[in-house]
């Protein structure tokens, strides 16, 4: 599939009906979720008959463009009914089979080396504080293989940081800058959209000697 | 919900710790057909826990799936297509996943499982 036709199938999807601002609801654009699932694929070979888990997968957008390029088994985790509902729809509407569980990221339990790629654009941590951390230390111990995640450009050196010293990453690169175009959703937002600048990250988890293969 | 899914999850109860696998009570079970990729089931089986995933299909009804099973048995064609089918094919649509170490029941509707904890359970 070319990049042109999956940003395309992804700029249809339906977006949050209700957004809540405490759950940071914001959706992914196709711009960046394509770009982000295309590297994933076409440069590291992380999609494409691998199992994908998009945590805090809103309406099903990562994980959608997972199924598009070809990922053998997608979950979306997502703690908000009402998201998995719309991300369930979509996931239907492009007829990709996606698997869903409703749960708190801080408290999901999977056993296994089974997930091989975590791809996320987790909460900022604007409003709760911490947020985007504890989305990374879940992927990294998850994850078999690589964690893609947006993160802002200006806690750059705090992600870096704490990936590698306490969440055990081996490896931890920017692979590029985008414009994360957020529009105006919430009664605080003054400005019609805004253009925050967010790093694509790949993290790689150390490999676990002994477990699954 | 499909059986891989099923064959990650654990209890997520503080203090559980025989939570795994989670008994599945079904009251609605779908079939959607997918094509058979025989290199990630070989992957896939490596690391499966087997007996999880054989008890799983029967809740669901499916009983084909032999108890044991070694990787010999990755050359048969057979059964291939009953470890597809049983992993990748078989939808959990309504009912609950059930604890085995303290009962709790997680509801599953619509094909997704509801994992969130109470207050008291984190």
């Amino acid at each position: 599939m070319k990049l042109k036709q999956l940003e395309g199938l992804l700029g249809d999807l339906q977006q949050f009906h209700n957004p809540k601002v405490e759950l940071e609801q914001y959706p992914t654009g196709p711009h960046i979720a394509s770009r982000m699932l295309y590297t994933a694929d076409f440069s590291f070979g992380d999609v494409s008959n691998k199992v994908v888990a998009d945590f805090g997968c809103g309406c099903g957008t990562l994980g959608i463009a997972a199924a598009l390029l070809d990922a053998e088994y997608v979950i979306g985790v997502d703690i908000d009914a009402e998201s998995l509902e719309t991300a369930s729809a979509n996931a239907g509407d492009l007829e990709v089979n996606l698997d869903f569980v409703q749960c708190n990221i801080g408290t999901l339990r999977w056993r296994g080396q089974i997930i091989d790629t975590v791809v996320m654009n987790p909460p900022f941590g604007t409003r709760r504080k911490g947020a985007d951390m504890d989305f990374l230390q879940r992927a990294l111990e998850i994850a078999s293989g690589a964690v893609y995640s947006l993160h802002k450009t200006t806690t750059r050196e705090h992600i870096k940081r704490a990936a590698i010293r306490e969440y055990n990453a081996a490896s931890a690169e920017v692979i590029c800058e985008l414009r994360y175009d957020v529009p105006q959703m919430y009664k605080f937002h003054k400005k019609k959209d805004v253009d925050i600048a967010v790093d694509l990250w790949r993290f790689v988890p150390q490999k676990n000697e002994g477990k699954g293969i | 919900m499909r059986l891989l899914t099923h064959n990650m999850l654990s209890c997520n109860i503080k203090g559980v710790t025989n939570g795994f696998p989670l008994k599945i009570e079904a009251t609605k079970v779908i079939e959607k057909q997918v094509d058979l990729n025989v290199d990630f089931l070989k992957n896939m089986f490596l690391k499966v826990e087997w007996k999880a995933l054989v008890e799983a299909s029967r809740s669901m009804g499916y009983a084909e799936l032999p108890e044991e099973a070694d990787s010999s048995l990755l050359g048969s064609e057979e059964f291939l297509k009953k470890f597809h089918h049983a992993l990748l094919e078989l939808h959990l649509e309504e009912g609950a996943l059930i604890c085995p170490e303290t009962g709790r029941r997680f509801s599953v509707t619509k094909g997704i499982p509801n994992m969130l904890l109470h207050e008291d359970e984190v």
